[in-house]
């Protein structure tokens, strides 16, 4: 198990650099000199002499990498040319707003999710199967910065029972457990839990209806093991693929949090990440990028290797 | 009717087409840091025999023995570990035969019929790919294929164009079969090429490689597990063993006087018509090892009734005359077997 | 969201000629797939015949008949935060909505078929290599790197388009190299290339032909999501620049209209909607009759 997951570290490893290289690059890839873009536009030469030295912009390309990246590692991302503060700073603050949101998106998600899927895998080809599928393809095709829009127009406008915007009143930086914060919660979270919704469902219909057409479940049957030993043999055999997904749909929302972020003006990382490039503010930018990335790579790690602990023979080379 | 082309054959009556030294593959996992085993699979270890021209050789031994890796190495699908191969008396890929001009010179005909054919191609194109490969015209290269259908015993006009999905197993077996020779070899390899057909086809598809060696001037590499085939088919026989030749000659002095206790084995677990003919003990005992950790010396001695300490010491090489040679050591008078002592 | 694509994808069998008639007529009988179908093609051909279809000039801005509701005379589906004909401006948005999620599919079918058919037939270090930078970029979600691209390269359709190719090359390259490793390995390209044929001629005739279908299937799926990002980063402003018409970008521009016509201001995300839609309910469907066997 330990060399699995030693193994799993090792392969990573080079996947997780080449994404420390690509945020790196995406300051190179600005049209204009990267110089410019870190700095604010109304920097004296001296400023920008200082740092050009201290990022070494005069020097050759892997010299610049292998100096930011120190950099990084040593947890210094960057100055943010908007605000002037440390950029770990900022998104440290944001990331966990974001946390909070994706993660209770991701619980309602795979609740109604597993729900629906279970039903139409139990049921498969009724009406009932028919009317869950339908409302999974719905939450998967339905653009969720629009079904946040109409939440808000029937939740807020309309009916006025749901706040539209924030994450507590008086635009407060942060989110709180508490009942007034909880209030401001449930647009963005439900509008969130569309899309895992609708994935997880269908993954765990194909899983149940493919346990359940399996001979040997037939042969339990006639053994006479009860609807509920079938019903937990089902779970025992689904859960891993069924927690794999809700993982990596926790990723996913993570990291495409900024559309519902936008919306809802959640004071999240996908609101720092849209602040960001409006302002032109690539420091933050990137900072805020690499920050995701590495996420989501070391959560793809955690689901793996807790996939191999749940059922050892998905294992992969 | 083409003989043998004094042109093309260059090596002369007396060298063998295909002399195959020290063949060897090992099929390995890499090494790595974390590996659990680093098994290695010894498919071929070490492999020496010739084909003449104008026979055919038969290779007979049971599944992971090595026989279709050694076609493989032979058409040089594989990549060999070590050894050498000289077709014609010249090596291949060296400066006198290219791999090209070698491909052009040696073919095959594979076990399954469907994988083998490209199942959006119809028959006629399937066949002409090969000549329009290597230069011919498209139009050239149909008349080919036509003319070759006819030859296996296809009707063109009603074959040319239907496609692998919709002719039988025999049928697809004979396209495979023109498929191989529409670049003209001298050297046809059949992998198992009768195993999966039924047995009424079977003794058809024979009966047509049979007539098309004359009418071309092959020669045949015949591998299969069915030794009445291989008795039927074949000149010469070579049995395999684990990666190894256990025993190599000719046809009829193998089947009668075998050598090799394998061979011998193997031939009292033929099924007989003649009642006279009766099996007293099991022939094997034990089941064939893994070609992962072969047995050290003699490979067969765990299975084998005439196992002395000797066997499971040193490893037999193949002795004997020029015609039956057997890697066994009874067959050799200086081994110091205690049996020949007797 | 690259869920197995390749174990549901029948390769041989796509490859007999007949097959895909076959699948034409479950197709047929299958409502729900021709009912998205139809709508699918009005949509389409909305956006083609815009200039003959549409009652209005989506640009002309009148101040005076801003924000009216559906229904109001001159204007069927109201007007937006400038004055503009919302009819008008949604059957062209449909125009650039529809060109933005096609176009980088097909560009990314083709770019990303190439490496990876590529790479599954060269095999061995050089596929390694390839297929781990590919995972590089699978290490970020879609959304990510399709805002991190756009923000960085600007505003602006092109930049888009670049940014939505680049996401999903990678996916439809490991698709590519997984269904052409798988077609390598049979008998008929081992006996192709025992032909002594160069590899070019065994890729062209033999691989090619029974490897396209089934990436090609896969790229169709990815059409809506497409549509819906690109749409997403036009909401983000991203995208097309105004005075464009495209959904994603009106639903931005009609945000703060949500208090006054909220209808009118639901319209575009309506149209993302069904469209989107109707390419997964027909997806789906082609899916399930493809993979009936014979």
């Amino acid at each position: 198990m330990i060399a699995y997951t030693l193994k799993r570290i090792l392969y990573v490893t080079p996947v997780a650099l080449g994404v420390s290289l690509v945020c790196f690059l995406l300051v190179h890839l600005a049209p204009g000199d990267p110089l410019t873009a870190v700095m604010p536009i109304d920097a004296t030469a001296e400023q920008q002499a200082e740092m050009r030295a201290l990022y070494g912009f005069d020097k050759p390309l892997p010299v610049q990498y292998g100096i930011w990246l120190w950099k990084v590692l040593q947890g210094d991302l960057g100055t943010s040319i908007a605000s002037g503060r440390p950029v770990a700073l900022e998104v440290g603050r944001a990331v966990g707003n974001s946390l909070i949101l994706a993660a209770v998106a991701t619980l309602i998600g795979f609740t109604f999710g597993t729900l629906f899927g279970f039903v139409a895998g139990y049921f498969r080809n009724s009406m009932v199967d028919k009317l869950a599928s339908a409302v999974s393809v719905l939450g998967v095709s339905v653009p969720h910065y629009w079904l946040g829009m109409v939440l808000v127009i029937i939740f807020s406008a309309h009916l006025g029972w749901l706040p539209p915007t924030g994450a507590g009143p008086d635009g407060s930086g942060s989110w709180q457990p508490d009942a007034e914060h909880l209030r401001y919660l449930i647009l963005p979270a439900l509008t969130m839990s569309a899309i895992p919704m609708g994935i997880i469902a269908r993954t765990v219909r194909a899983l149940v209806a493919e346990i359940l057409s399996q001979d040997f479940v037939q042969a339990l049957r006639a053994k006479g093991l009860g609807e509920w030993g079938v019903f937990k043999h089902v779970v025992r055999n689904a859960a891993p693929t069924a927690l794999a997904v809700m993982g990596l749909q926790l990723g996913y929302l993570l990291g495409g949090s900024i559309l519902i972020e936008t919306v809802f003006a959640w004071p999240g990382t996908g609101f720092l990440l849209n602040a960001a490039i409006f302002q032109r503010d690539l420091p933050l930018l990137q900072g805020t990028i690499l920050v995701l990335a590495m996420f989501f790579v070391v959560l793809n790690l955690v689901v793996d290797v807790l996939q191999t602990l749940l059922d050892p023979r998905i294992q992969r080379s | 009717m083409i003989a043998l082309d004094p042109d093309r054959d260059r090596g002369g009556p007396g060298t063998p087409l295909l002399a195959v030294q020290s063949l060897t593959k090992h099929f390995g996992r890499k090494a790595s840091v974390f590996a659990r085993n680093n098994a290695v699979v010894r498919a071929v270890d070490g492999v020496d025999f010739t084909v003449r021209k104008g026979e055919t050789l038969g290779i007979v031994g049971e599944s992971g023995c090595g026989k279709s890796t050694t076609a493989r190495l032979v058409m040089q699908i594989i990549k060999p570990d070590a050894g050498e191969i000289l077709f014609d008396g010249e090596a291949v890929g060296g400066r006198a035969l290219s791999l090209a001009s070698y491909r052009r010179q040696v073919q095959m005909v594979f076990q399954d019929s469907y994988a083998s054919l490209n199942p959006r191609l119809t028959v006629e194109d399937t066949i002409a790919f090969g000549p329009k490969a290597h230069g011919l015209g498209a139009k050239a290269a149909i008349a080919r294929a036509h003319d070759l259908l006819h030859r296996v015993g296809l009707e063109p006009a009603r074959f040319a164009g239907r496609y692998p999905h919709e002719i039988s197993g025999g049928q697809r077996q004979r396209v495979n079969i023109a498929r191989a020779l529409a670049l003209e070899p001298r050297l046809l390899i059949l992998d198992e090429a009768v195993s999966a057909l039924d047995k009424s086809v079977e003794a058809q598809v024979l009966n047509l490689l049979l007539d098309l060696k004359d009418e071309f001037g092959l020669t045949y590499m015949f591998i299969s597990h069915d030794l009445n085939v291989v008795r039927f088919m074949s000149d010469r026989v070579m049995v395999m063993y684990l990666g190894k030749v256990a025993e190599i000659g000719g046809s009829d002095s193998l089947f009668e006087k075998p050598l090799h206790p394998y061979t011998a084995a193997l031939l009292s677990s033929m099924p007989s018509m003649d009642p006279d003919k009766r099996t007293e003990e099991a022939p094997l005992a034990g089941d064939p090892p893994n070609p992962i950790n072969p047995p050290p010396g003699c490979r067969f001695h765990t299975r084998c009734r005439f196992a002395a300490t000797l066997c499971a010491h040193a490893e037999p090489v193949l002795t004997g005359g020029d015609d039956h040679r057997a890697a066994c050591h009874l067959a050799d008078p200086q081994s110091g077997h205690p049996r020949l002592a007797a | 969201m690259a869920m197995a694509a390749t174990e549901t994808l029948p390769i041989e069998a796509s490859a007999s000629p007949g097959y895909w008639q076959s699948v034409g007529r479950r197709l047929l009988r299958d409502p729900v797939a021709m009912g998205a179908l139809a709508v699918l093609v009005i949509i389409v051909l909305a956006a083609v015949l815009a200039p003959w279809v549409a009652p209005a000039d989506p640009y002309k801005a009148t101040m005076v008949r801003r924000l009216r509701p559906i229904g109001y005379p001159g204007y069927p589906l109201g007007s937006d935060e400038l004055g503009r004909d919302m009819l008008s401006r949604l059957i062209y948005g449909g125009r650039l909505s529809l060109f933005m999620g096609v176009v980088p599919v097909l560009l990314a079918f083709v770019i990303g078929s190439g490496i990876g058919i590529f790479a599954g037939y060269v095999g061995g270090r050089i596929n390694t290599v390839v297929m781990r930078t590919i995972d590089v970029f699978f290490a970020f979600p879609s959304v990510l790197l399709a805002i991190a691209l756009s923000g960085v390269l600007g505003a602006g359709i092109i930049n888009s388009i670049v940014s939505l190719t680049v996401v999903f090359v990678p996916q439809i390259a490991r698709v590519a190299e997984s269904v052409t490793t798988q077609v390598r390995s049979r008998d008929y390209v081992e006996a192709a290339r025992a032909s002594g044929a160069n590899a070019l001629a065994v890729v062209r005739v033999h691989v090619l032909g029974n490897v396209l279908g089934p990436i090609f299937v896969y790229a169709t799926s990815l059409i809506s999501v497409s549509m819906i990002l690109a749409s997403g980063l036009s909401f983000l402003g991203l995208g097309v620049k105004p005075p464009e018409p495209e959904w994603g970008l009106m639903l931005n521009t009609l945000r703060t209209a949500i208090y006054s016509q909220p209808l009118v201001a639901a319209l575009p995300g309506l149209m993302i909607f069904l469209t989107s839609i109707s390419f997964n309910l027909f997806s789906d469907g082609l899916r399930t009759a493809m993979e009936v066997k014979q």
